[in-house]
């Protein structure tokens, strides 16, 4: 198949970016989306132009490195996958992909469709944790933990980082990312015990970041690659009113 | 004279709660701010219930008789004036916070996308502002209208009382541009409000996998209901009613 | 020879390591303060290490190559993670669990070593369930256990298929805590391009911010490598694709020796090769051989659609050919079995390089919804990419590069052979053998980061406590910043035609092809002689777009494939030293009648430790193995 990109071009954080057109002939529809980028900067290279940089680990959904706004949608056209498990099957023979990075003042674009996503880091520094140092465990089963709140746990527990959420929001929230991992947490005994404190810091370093504010909009559902529903969202608010509220 | 003492009032008000409101949008969590926003929305909400209500009696054909007796006690009851203050308070809470975490979160993105973004929304949740504005336009209109008049801040049509809502209505009513204005601002209205029941679900906490798909059905009726019952008075008084 | 000391304690097995701990010398928490570690690496390995030397009060320097500590290739593990609980009653214990690797790891690796593994894998995972990882459970709330290949017992805990990702995030978090309480400090996006060796002591690193092209100095009292393994050498592998062998590499320059380089595990469950441009092998768990069953048609090219082939026509190959274990014989069996079932001409597919994974039976014995709870997202991740329903058609499998059991060399401590350079988690050798089983891994990183290293390194640094912190401005870094310099200025100078990409994939068809799944000496004298014609190419035609000080990835490729191609020759030469079969190193020199491997313990029974030679060929040392508890044996899974 022949396609025709459009891709955003930036030299680094403070240059002006802009959006190169190139065309890419016999790109066969079992490649990965990441393949076909490979195969154009192989073109672009042997062309003597700077190939595009990108964002990628492992290629197989799980590292959430990759990363890239496809045609108006982070991590492109399919539902629950990411771009890296993208295939040039999803897309059509001679289809314009316009090809931008993640968007928000808070991710800032570092080459062209690599941005810096280290606020996610920031706010996890401030309290995304269970305060057990190393030797303190008791024994694994000491704890019995009612399966479908553990299960529960896990299906938070699946986020992958990416910050498509951010990148879907309209208001650039990071709420879905926040609320996986408190929702996480707070589901298990062990999490329970630093609940109160945990969520008012994450919010606290979520805010003062400067991401934007939840508006129920739920493009972030939408767009997740994990399936991290925004049942969690409402989940972290009921836990932050109550660390706000009740437990002070 | 009193006029006077009450626009002062009236001013110092609306600067004291900027003031605490400017401040808090920015010392609250973007969380506490919407949930505030969304306890002002709510009891606007219930406000905008009663005054339906209230409303629709105009209809009971009964000269209005029912209706002069509801507007009576609203007007004259001294816990409803102490409601009409919190009232104006709510809304004014409501538009600060919603202003401003519109202004937060516009600028979190200074770069737009440049296609339009394909994700899969509820489609009114994007244009609260823009549905909000046309609200508070109407707001303006609709004080100016009324709610000033009573006040005595703005002289009413000539030869009406400024307690007699029922002609005043009528009056307004049979003017084709301004019914056509009032049902299409209803219906913004109505979008907000689609949007905005169930929201302030999510936001205090509340999402529940069997209950949250009938608040969202609750949440769209809510709007419509609205919507279709304050368009039924300039309509019947346009189309059914002659004066 | 230089001598190689194990430095294994004495006593009985069970008890050396407590014995030696205790007699580990200790740093008192005011001079920890005084002490600083590099941490190269924030897998299980890495970012266990960080957090436990953190929480001990040393000031920990952390890099990794991504942009978040997060995404280390740990995160990829879908299987599970061993330990010796018996929560299944099954007559589970510690010596079961390390005669198991043992056994699984064919007698190739430390007695010593291998039972600590297996002695502090319970408290790994009491330490992981408080961190909060949500293991599966059962119904009264119970940590559940699944078995997993090469064994007969269910010790595996997991966490469906993301096991891996949910450990790494168990340490990500407490690697988080400590950077919050300014124990830790984190730099992500470095490569760590040389290690820096001071009066013959590791005492710090360069390393180039991939942001800037800054090649930066770093220094510390010691420097702890856990970099992971580099199966990428194959190209295809189900490793990352920016996993490299430069750490290893460049410590290796630097006198560490070097352990069983040729010792790479294939994996038995990876999805086919599917287009000429595939950047990427993406694993099936292993686990998924718990219900699928493995076959082939019986007659050779039978090219019918799987459903179509009646069941007397399906050869279950692993079946008939072990019938106790069946589909779960360890992997280099496993993959043998496959390559040997393909290179006869019974493959599927449209290259014929596959086998079928089958769950046709379990799905009808247990439901779709059983199979849906286990492995549901494995199903859906073979779906997307596959664009085949597995519910409906069996799955195509073919085996791919996967683990590397080789690694630096260390001794019971975990150092290598240059003092204060530490190896852990699968950059180093040691607890694997020749071929590493299904779930120790996970438990092994993190086992040597959170409950060994940590001890032993403060052994090592107790003489450390009145040095003062390391200035970078000696000429040790200084020469070390310039060599890396020069190499990046060379490597930019060359303008030649082919880009890092076209050279690795090259470079893994030789390697795939002669020092793969099976190794002979004329295929391996023939990769020696192409290896060293692809370097003498590299350095003549790579092309290297973009310029040294700015973000370039193609630079980060070229440097990495430069050391992996040098990697490469040392791995040929290794398993052309060992001419014995053992683990997933099968030389065909060494075979049984049926065409099993052949170990020659009278031989072979010791560790290659290679040591770096300037301008000279590797030098082997041998480390023997001293079999005390297990008893050698032909490992028979029939
Ligand atoms: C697909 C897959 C599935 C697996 N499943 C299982 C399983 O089910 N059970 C099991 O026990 N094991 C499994 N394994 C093996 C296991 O996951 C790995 O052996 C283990 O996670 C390695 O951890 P590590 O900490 O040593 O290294 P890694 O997690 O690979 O981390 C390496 C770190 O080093 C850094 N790094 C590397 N090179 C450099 C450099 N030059 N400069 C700076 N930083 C560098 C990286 O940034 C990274 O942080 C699996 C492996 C794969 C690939
Ligand atoms: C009768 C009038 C109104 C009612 C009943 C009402 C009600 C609501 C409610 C309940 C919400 C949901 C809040 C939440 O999710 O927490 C909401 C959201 C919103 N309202 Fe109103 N509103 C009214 C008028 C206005 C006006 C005049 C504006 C002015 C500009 C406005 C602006 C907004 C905005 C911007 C939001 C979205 C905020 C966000 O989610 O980020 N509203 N409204
Ligand atoms: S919540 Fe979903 S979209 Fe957001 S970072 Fe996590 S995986 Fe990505
Ligand atoms: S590259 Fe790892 S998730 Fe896409």
């Amino acid at each position: 198949m022949n396609i025709k990109l459009k891709i955003w071009r930036q030299k680094n954080s403070q240059a002006k970016g802009k959006f190169e057109k190139y065309t890419l002939d016999n790109v066969s529809p079992e490649m990965a989306f990441l393949e076909m980028m490979d195969f154009l900067n192989q073109k672009l290279i042997e062309e003597g132009k700077e190939p595009v940089a990108f964002e990628h680990d492992c290629r197989e959904g799980i590292c959430g490195c990759c990363s890239l706004y496809i045609n108006g949608q982070p991590h492109g056209p399919r539902e629950r996958t990411t771009t890296c498990e993208l295939r040039m099957r999803f897309f059509k023979d001679g289809e314009t992909i316009t090809i931008e990075p993640f968007r928000s003042r808070v991710f800032p674009v570092i080459k062209d469709l690599i941005v810096d996503r280290s606020a996610f880091d920031k706010i996890l520094i401030a309290g995304g944790f269970i305060s057990a140092d190393t030797g303190s465990a008791p024994e694994a089963n000491s704890i019995p933990v009612c399966k479908h709140h553990s299960d529960k746990a896990f299906d938070m527990a699946a986020c992958i980082g990416c910050g498509a959420c951010v990148a879907a929001c309209k208001n650039s929230s990071a709420m879905l990312f926040v609320a996986a991992k408190v929702t996480q947490f707070t589901l298990l005994p062990q999490g329970r015990v630093e609940a109160v404190e945990r969520v008012k810091n994450m919010i606290a370093k979520m805010d003062e970041l400067g991401f934007g504010s939840c508006s129920n909009t739920y493009a972030c559902e939408a767009e997740c690659p994990k399936g991290i529903t925004v049942a969690a969202i409402a989940k972290l608010n009921r836990e932050f009113l109550h660390a706000k509220i009740v437990a002070e | 004279m009193s006029g006077t003492i009450q626009v002062y009032l009236l001013v110092r008000q609306i600067y004291l709660i900027f003031k605490v409101m400017g401040k808090s949008v920015f010392k609250l969590s973007t969380i506490s701010s919407k949930v505030i926003m969304g306890i002002a929305g709510l009891f606007l909400m219930l406000f905008l219930c009663v005054h339906l209500a209230i409303n629709l009696l105009m209809l009971l054909g009964d000269e209005g008789q029912m209706f002069g007796k509801a507007v009576y006690f609203m007007t004259h009851n001294p816990a409803i004036k102490i409601f009409e203050y919190v009232l104006f308070t709510g809304f004014i809470i409501h538009i600060t916070i919603g202003v401003l975490i519109w202004l937060r979160n516009y600028f979190v993105r200074p770069i737009k996308y440049a296609v339009t973004p394909r994700s899969k929304t509820s489609c009114f949740s994007r244009y609260m502002i823009h549905t909000g504005i046309i609200i508070l336009i109407f707001l303006i209109l609709h004080f100016t209208h009324f709610f000033f008049v009573k006040l005595g801040w703005v002289t009413g049509p000539e030869g009406i009382d400024t307690h007699d809502f029922l002609s005043m209505s009528k009056l307004l009513f049979t003017n084709p541009v301004y019914s056509s204005i009032y049902i299409v601002c209803f219906i913004f209205l109505g979008f907000h409000l689609n949007h905005a029941l169930q929201s302030v679900f999510q936001t205090l906490g509340l999402n529940h996998p069997r209950y949250t798909p009938f608040i969202k059905v609750l949440s769209a009726l809510y709007g419509i209901i609205i919507a279709v019952g304050f368009s039924i008075i300039p309509i019947y008084f346009l189309f059914f009613h002659t004066v | 020879m230089a001598t190689l000391n194990a430095k294994i304690p004495e006593g009985p097995l069970s008890e050396k390591w407590s014995k030696h701990k205790s007699g580990l010398r200790l740093v008192n928490p005011a001079n920890k303060k005084k002490i600083d570690i590099i941490v190269i690496g924030t897998g299980l390995a890495g970012a266990s290490a960080s957090s436990a030397l953190g929480e001990m009060g040393y000031n920990v320097k952390t890099f990794c190559y991504q942009d978040t500590p997060r995404r280390a290739h740990s995160v990829a593990a879908q299987g599970g993670i061993n330990a010796a609980k018996n929560y299944k009653n099954d007559g589970d214990s510690v010596y079961r669990l390390f005669y198991d690797m043992i056994k699984g790891g064919d007698f190739r690796a430390r007695e010593a070593n291998v039972y600590r593994a297996a002695e502090v894998s319970n408290n790994v995972i009491d330490h992981y369930v408080a961190l909060g990882v949500p293991f599966a459970r059962d119904y009264g709330g119970y940590l559940d256990n699944r078995s997993f290949g090469g064994v007969q017992v269910s010790r595996t805990f997991y966490a469906k298929g993301q096991t891996g990702q949910q450990c790494l995030l168990g340490t990500y978090s407490s690697l988080l805590r400590q950077v919050n309480k300014g124990r830790v400090t984190m730099y992500p996006r470095r490569d760590l391009l040389d290690i820096v060796v001071i009066n013959g002591k590791a005492r710090g690193i360069i390393a180039r911010n991939l942001v800037t092209g800054e090649i930066e100095r770093h220094s510390a009292h010691a420097v702890v490598l856990a970099t992971g393994g580099y199966g990428t050498i194959y190209y295809l592998s189900t490793l990352a694709v920016n996993s490299n062998g430069s750490a290893a590499w460049a410590a290796f320059k630097r006198g560490a020796f070097f352990g069983n380089p040729s010792f790479i595990q294939i994996h038995p469950t990876s999805i086919p090769v599917l287009n000429e441009f595939q950047s990427k092998l993406t694993l099936m768990s292993e686990s998924l051989r718990n219900d699928g069953r493995v076959w082939v048609p019986k007659a050779q090219g039978d090219k019918r659609a799987p459903k179509d082939i009646p069941e007397e026509e399906r050869d279950y190959y692993l079946e008939r050919r072990y019938p106790a274990f069946g589909n779960l014989v360890p992997r280099d069996v496993a993959s043998r079995a496959a390559k040997e079932r393909c290179d006869a001409g019974y493959g599927v597919g449209a290259s014929g390089l596959s086998v079928y994974l089958d769950f046709k039976d379990a799905i009808k014995k247990q439901g779709k919804k059983a199979i849906e709870n286990k492995y549901g997202n494995l199903f859906e991740m073979y779906e997307k990419i596959s664009g085949e329903n597995p519910y409906e058609t069996p799955m195509k499998i073919y085996p791919a590069g996967h683990y590397t059991m080789g690694g630096l060399w260390v001794d019971y401590n975990l150092m290598t052979t240059v003092p204060g350079l530490f190896a852990i988690g699968e950059s180093n050798f040691s607890d694997h053998g020749a071929n590493r089983l299904g779930a120790s891994s996970l438990m092994q990183c993190t086992g040597d980061g959170y409950f060994i290293l940590p001890y032993t390194i403060s052994d090592y640094l107790a003489d450390d406590i009145r040095t003062g912190a390391i200035p970078t401005n000696s000429h040790e870094f200084e020469a070390a910043e310039q060599e890396v310099k020069d190499k990046i200025a060379r490597i930019l100078a060359v303008k030649g035609k082919q880009t890092p990409m076209t050279f690795h994939k090259k470079l893994g068809k030789i390697m795939w092809n002669y020092a793969g799944m099976v190794r002979n000496e004329e295929g391996l004298k023939k990769a020696l002689v192409l290896l060293e014609e692809l370097k003498e190419e590299f350095w003549k035609d790579i092309m290297i777009a973009g310029t040294a000080n700015e973000l370039n990835q193609e630079l980060e490729k070229g440097l990495r494939v430069a050391d992996f191609i040098e990697l490469s020759k040392l791995i040929c030469m290794d398993a052309l030293n060992r001419k014995e079969s053992c683990g997933a190193h099968f030389r065909e020199e060494s075979q049984t009648e049926n065409g099993e491997a052949r170990r020659q313990d009278d031989l072979y029974a010791y560790v290659s430790a290679w040591e770096y030679k300037d301008n000279a060929e590797p030098v082997l040392h041998k480390e023997e193995l001293k079999f005390e508890y297990v008893e050698l044996k032909e490992r028979s899974y029939k």
